[in-house]
């Protein structure tokens, strides 16, 4: 049985669905994520789940038990606030030695379990601090530490990595891998972040206008997107409208709008109508007059590139007049030294590239 | 630079002559050892001798202070929550009736309270009807002050405390109160200062066997302006400012605690 479930949940505001009917389990020790850009209804359905706000349809089970008429108070969960919500009139200790306070935790005991979680969280130095002196990331631990020193069955995180500078949050983010592998408390996490999502998870749901898009683990959400949002919305991707023309030789043909022919894997039939995905990764950029084994090639012209470090991106415009995006890395050693404007061509395989439906 | 500096400062230096001077000459010949607030003829302690065994103003001193005590206490209960409300619910009728009283002003709200007193209430005018009358103008200030202090806080902070286990009672208790506390207390002793002072209010809620320190002193001076009435105007004036500074250091704590 899992440990959280929803069922046919839906919330409402002004006749608009902020969550329709979304249904889902998660299953005890998880680091589960809903992920999808604002107004999609993941905050919506974290604070239903934290007690919050409450449902116009369906179900929260935890443990098989509903939560409905349970207030947040009672509810075995902690969340962990965006704006980390911290109470500014209490010490660092005596802000993660809340929750024990309330649950009427022995104060001997709850001085222990507050300062091993500090521990755990590097910031025992800090315990008599106050949160306007600590900086961004330490608030962020502190949030974490009082969030977890309870023991709760489940941690609600909403966007916590959201107000931290990009160097900070790679950092954080090891550390919220470590500690939920550490304390074994399933985690529900809510971002709006690919990357994010994609590096913490152990499953990932892919929200969309209340609706839940996709739901698997990162490696099926990256490499096997289920239509246009979510190969759209999950890393960059290459997405042309396309028909399925003729089966031959265990590939099938396909009319690509703007591109003409080309081979791609698919278990749809001729005739269907949809989407032809394919990532800059997966696209070869090679000379104009180069020979290539590759069925998919097509000439065009270099258009602009970005050199972002361990990546380069490539715009090319094919003489169709689509531009198709490539990717490649630095480190490669036949990386061709192009200049914008050069003549060349675009080339992958016959097994790269998804068919979607819209 | 330096020239339109300087008179600045004597702008400034004359709007406070203005402001404080009248109140400086009050004091001073409160202590001038004369009948007549002429000339100043000697220091004497004398005025506030006979003021301590004038018992009419001994009474009136005690009403004003049973009063002020009375109204603060319960403007500041009732306010405190007109401000919690205000802030948590996003009304937008309640802050125009919490706050009208303030801005009204105080010759309506005497009459109409006198006319609800004797005509719906038929409430005989004294003690009780002049507390609720400074009660009804005295909330609004509280609620003000109170909201002031919300209103920069993160919401999140009192759902967070909820989250972690406390009820409605305990985040009270435990989060929001000691948050707004500088707020609650500015609001009291603003409070007590506004209801000490009253005068228009008072004077038409009172009746006719009920003196305040205010009605006193009016009284006394429609035959003239004895150096008595200085001397008292004085301990009030003492009072007042007390009252000020002190809310005004909570008030600092307020702008401190933000952020």
């Amino acid at each position: 049985m899992a440990l959280l479930e929803l069922r046919h949940l839906t919330r409402r505001f002004g006749g608009i669905a902020a969550v329709d009917d979304v249904s889902l389990g998660i299953e005890a020790g998880e680091f589960f994520t809903l992920l999808g850009p604002s107004g999609c209804g993941k905050t919506t359905i974290l604070r239903m789940v934290a007690g919050f706000d409450l449902p116009d349809g369906g179900a929260i089970l935890l443990d098989g038990h509903s939560l409905a008429d349970i207030p947040p108070e009672k509810r075995p969960l902690h969340t962990v606030f965006q704006s980390y919500a911290l109470f500014p009139h209490l010490s660092v200790a005596d802000n993660v030695g809340f929750p024990l306070r309330m649950a009427r935790v022995p104060a001997a005991e709850a001085r222990r379990r507050v300062a091993d979680m500090l521990d755990t969280v590097h910031l025992a130095d800090k315990a008599d601090a106050y949160p306007h002196e600590l900086s961004g990331g330490q608030k962020q631990r502190v949030a974490l530490a009082r969030g977890l020193v309870g023991k709760p069955r489940l941690l609600l995180l909403d966007e916590p990595l959201g107000a931290l500078d990009h160097k900070l949050r790679s950092a954080m983010q090891s550390e919220l891998i470590a500690l939920q592998r550490n304390v074994g408390i399933t985690f529900i996490f809510v971002t709006h972040s690919q990357p994010e999502a994609l590096a913490l998870s152990h499953r990932i749901a892919v929200m969309n206008a209340g609706r839940i898009e996709q739901l698997g683990t990162p490696a099926e959400i990256y490499g096997h997107p289920r239509n246009r949002f979510v190969a759209d919305f999950i890393g960059d991707i290459n997405l042309f409208d396309a028909e399925i023309v003729e089966r031959a030789q265990g590939t099938l043909q396909f009319a690509v709008a703007g591109l003409g022919h080309i081979v791609a894997p698919t278990v749809d039939s001729p005739g269907r109508r949809g989407v032809f995905a394919i990532r800059p990764e997966q696209v070869h950029i090679i000379a104009a007059d180069a020979p290539t084994e590759l069925p998919n090639r097509f000439p065009g012209t270099l258009r602009e590139f970005l050199y972002v470090g361990d990546v380069t991106t490539y715009q090319v415009e094919l003489d169709s007049g689509v531009r198709i995006q490539a990717l490649l890395p630095n480190a490669a050693p036949a990386r061709p030294q192009l200049a914008a404007g050069a003549r060349v061509a675009v080339a992958w395989a016959g097994d790269a590239g998804l068919f979607l439906h819209d | 630079m330096r020239e339109a500096r300087t008179g600045l400062w004597a702008a400034a230096l004359l709007v406070y002559l203005f402001l404080y001077l009248p109140l400086a000459v009050v004091v001073v010949y409160s202590f001038n050892d004369s009948r007549l607030n002429a000339e100043w003829v000697g220091f004497t302690w004398r005025w506030y001798r006979v003021l301590l065994a004038d018992e009419g103003m001994l009474h009136a001193a005690v009403n004003s202070i049973l009063i002020a005590l009375g109204a603060s206490l319960v403007a500041t209960v009732l306010g405190t929550m007109a401000g919690l409300a205000i802030h948590r619910y996003h009304l937008r009728v309640l802050p125009i009736l919490v706050i009208t009283p303030v801005a009204m002003p105080e010759i309506l709200l005497g009459v109409s309270l006198l006319l609800f007193f004797i005509q719906v209430l038929h409430l005989t005018l004294g003690l009780v009807s002049v507390l609720i009358a400074h009660i009804t103008f005295c909330v609004g200030f509280v609620a003000i002050v109170v909201r002031a202090r919300l209103a920069g806080m993160d919401e999140s902070i009192f759902e967070a405390a909820r989250d972690l286990g406390a009820t409605p009672w305990q985040v009270f208790r435990r989060v929001t109160l000691p948050l707004i506390l500088p707020a609650v207390i500015a609001g009291a002793l603003m409070s007590f200062t506004l209801s000490i002072d009253d005068f228009v209010i008072t004077f038409f809620t009172a009746g006719v066997g009920v003196s305040t320190l205010p009605l006193q002193i009016y009284s006394m001076i429609k035959i003239a302006v004895t150096p008595e009435v200085n001397a008292v105007s004085t301990l009030l004036m003492l009072l007042t400012l007390a009252m000020i500074l002190l809310a005004a250091r909570f008030d600092r704590t307020v702008l401190r605690g933000r952020g």
